[in-house]
């Protein structure tokens, strides 16, 4: 495991006590039961655990997507947990990416107008944005694809220009849920190495959430889960 | 923001081309026959409207009356003088107008009057040697009368000046013309007065309404007269005034000054107005029908994409949009197709009207046309717009409303 430059630093991401339920085929489903953790910028952590313990969970709950029906998640020391929904998805678009299983990308757009939606949102012309989103794919190898609509790409390069999409606005966390989960172990490597060559390089705080255990070993951090809980706070 | 969501409905649009095609297909032909249902209907109402104008002009002033209990006359505050007139039923009235120089004194001190013409009516048969036809005739001065008809440009065979000039020149209806099988210049004789009046055809005329050109003749005003027998009085007077639209007011205001009978047009034809106005009322409505159809379409096709977008309205917001930016996605997708929709079909219902206009239709009913006669109106594009952006709005503001509140973490949840 290798240590992030700022492990001394003040904690870009804490989480206190976070417990959410939500109902599921008629059924209440207790999904986290009092998570507390904290990350750092220019840290890797991963999230690990068996399906339905509620890692997807807890990185909506952290990505401002959904409300905890307890505890307080603190992003640059600022509660987040109850702020109001403009303060809210404000923060989302300046301050959070988000990397899906599955890319997620919207495929009536090209791969750098799906860049470029961050940008724009966040106020960026067109033009700009679409410059910006040009020189973030180069720098992910798809400089000669940026013209490609999203269906036209391969898994692994989606997967890529779904990151590039999470990190155009410079974003001080990155969630990433299974990014590799859908790739082969060739791009899941490529994707894995472009998260952690980020994180280094840009000072984010990158929560992983994966179910391959060799990936979260290489981690700064690792955060077992089970049944709703760190499976190390389960333990003491 | 407005541009983002803009460029995202038109990639949305133009990705579900077949879908889209078929909502802005049922908007196209609702505005267009809307369109053209209004131009038609409208038009057979102007040109009826145009052609009683020109023929029986604005106002007619006749029967001088005795008002019993009817007539309520008020003066406001400030001095000026305002008549309402409420009720004829009571009124005793004496056939035709017994001092015309002095009524006709009254009515050019109003200064909406922009001309006068005296008429003298009566029942006669015209003959032509070989068959006889009952008619109603007309005596007036040809000068005055050309100030409110257009019997000048209704004159399809002969002239106007003929009569001018000729105490014994007579203008007679098209239909009375073919019936008789007359031409200008054939002698005829008109029966039933004091004494057969010996008359020379001067020009056929043709005002399009079949009442009027089968049965009615003009002649001199004296002539008239002395065929009847009425040296004085009995005659009506035909008024024209510059804006034929505010004829209520204004015959409501002579009748309370003269004394005398007075209606308007739009009175007088009320009838007909209000058959074509249910028509037109009615051919709306149905053609309404099929905007709200294409409506429905809208809505299926929207609410349809609103599940299948729940996922990327999820990563939209997730990437920071808000809740009225998704909703604005899914409302331009509407104003597209509307306003494709609307330039299209007001486009395809300009075109079907000029085609129709050129169809060749023979209509001899209670008028008489060639051709089908359309009205050019802005106010029916206006109307067949209002009513599809109404229907395209509400198809869109609800899968609209219904986007923005999607839940992305469940959605996400969900997806995966």
């Amino acid at each position: 495991m290798s240590t992030p430059s700022q492990a001394g630093s003040d904690p870009l991401l804490l989480v206190e006590g976070l417990k959410h339920s939500f109902t599921e085929a008629g059924e209440r489903v207790r999904a986290l039961r009092g998570v507390s953790f904290e990350a750092r910028g220019g840290q890797v952590t991963a999230i690990s655990g068996p399906s339905g313990c509620g890692k997807s969970t807890l990185l909506y709950l952290l990505g401002l997507l959904d409300r905890p029906e307890a505890g307080e998640i603190f992003l640059g020391g600022r509660p987040m947990a109850q702020a109001d929904d403009d303060s809210r998805t404000a923060l989302r678009n300046e301050s959070i990416g988000f990397v899906f299983q599955f890319h997620f990308l919207i495929k009536e757009l090209t791969a750098r107008e799906n860049v470029a939606l961050p940008l724009r949102k966040a106020g960026s012309g067109e033009e700009k944005a679409l410059e910006q989103a040009d020189r973030l794919l180069g720098q992910l190898g798809l400089g000669e694809k940026t013209e490609r609509f999203a269906n036209k790409l391969s898994g692994g390069e989606q997967q890529r220009v779904a990151i590039a999409r999470a990190l155009a606005n410079s974003p001080s966390l990155l969630l990433a849920d299974e990014p590799t989960g859908n790739l082969d172990s060739e791009n899941s490597e490529k994707v894995f190495q472009l998260l952690l060559r980020f994180a280094r390089e840009r000072e984010i705080a990158v929560l992983l959430v994966t179910h391959n255990p060799d990936l979260a070993e290489r981690c700064d951090q690792c955060l077992p889960m089970r049944d709703g809980l760190i499976a190390l706070d389960l333990e003491s | 923001m407005n541009s983002l969501s803009l460029k995202l409905a038109l990639r949305f649009v133009f990705a579900r081309k077949r879908a889209m095609s078929m909502s802005l297909l049922g908007i196209v032909f609702g505005i267009a026959f809307f369109v053209v249902t209004q131009a038609q209907t409208s038009g057979f109402e102007v040109f009826f409207i145009r052609t009683i104008l020109g023929t029986n002009g604005s106002i007619r002033v006749s029967d001088r009356f005795q008002d019993l209990d009817g007539t309520v006359s008020k003066v406001s505050k400030d001095g000026s003088a305002r008549f309402i007139f409420r009720s004829r039923e009571n009124a005793r009235y004496v056939e035709g107008i017994e001092y015309p120089q002095i009524v006709r004194q009254a009515l050019e001190d109003f200064p909406q009057v922009s001309g006068i013409s005296e008429i003298l009516e009566g029942t006669a048969v015209l003959d032509s040697g070989s068959r006889k036809h009952v008619v109603q005739v007309h005596g007036l001065r040809i000068k005055d009368h050309l100030m409110v008809s257009d019997l000048e440009n209704q004159v399809i065979h002969g002239s106007v000046e003929r009569l001018a000039s000729d105490r014994s020149g007579v203008l007679v209806g098209s239909r009375i013309a073919e019936r008789l099988r007359l031409e200008p210049g054939d002698r005829v004789t008109l029966i039933g007065g004091t004494e057969n009046e010996q008359l020379r055809v001067s020009g056929i005329f043709e005002t399009g309404v079949s009442q009027i050109d089968k049965n009615r003749l003009y002649l001199d005003l004296s002539t008239l007269r002395s065929f009847l027998g009425k040296p004085f009085g009995g005659s009506v007077f035909q008024v024209s005034v510059k804006d034929p639209d505010a004829v209520a007011g204004i015959a409501a205001q002579m009748q309370e000054t003269i004394g005398h009978r007075v209606v308007g047009w739009q009175e007088r034809e009320k009838v007909w107005l209000e058959v074509f106005k249910a028509l037109r009322v009615s051919s709306a409505i149905t053609v309404s029908s099929i905007l709200l159809l294409s409506g429905l379409g809208m809505f299926n096709v929207f609410a349809i994409m609103v599940i299948e977008k729940s996922r990327d309205v999820a990563i939209l917001r997730s990437m920071g949009f808000t809740p009225r930016d998704v909703s604005a996605v899914f409302l331009w997708q509407g104003g597209i197709v509307l306003f494709a929709g609307i330039l299209l079909g007001s486009a395809l219902g300009f075109l079907t009207t000029y085609g129709i206009s050129r169809i060749p239709l023979r209509i001899r009913g209670i008028f008489s046309t060639d051709s089908f006669v359309v009205n050019w109106d802005l106010s029916h594009y206006l109307w067949a717009a209002l009513i599809s952006t109404l229907f395209v709005g509400v198809a869109s503001w609800i899968p609209a409303r219904r986007a923005a509140r999607i839940e992305p973490a469940k959605i996400i949840r969900e997806t995966l």
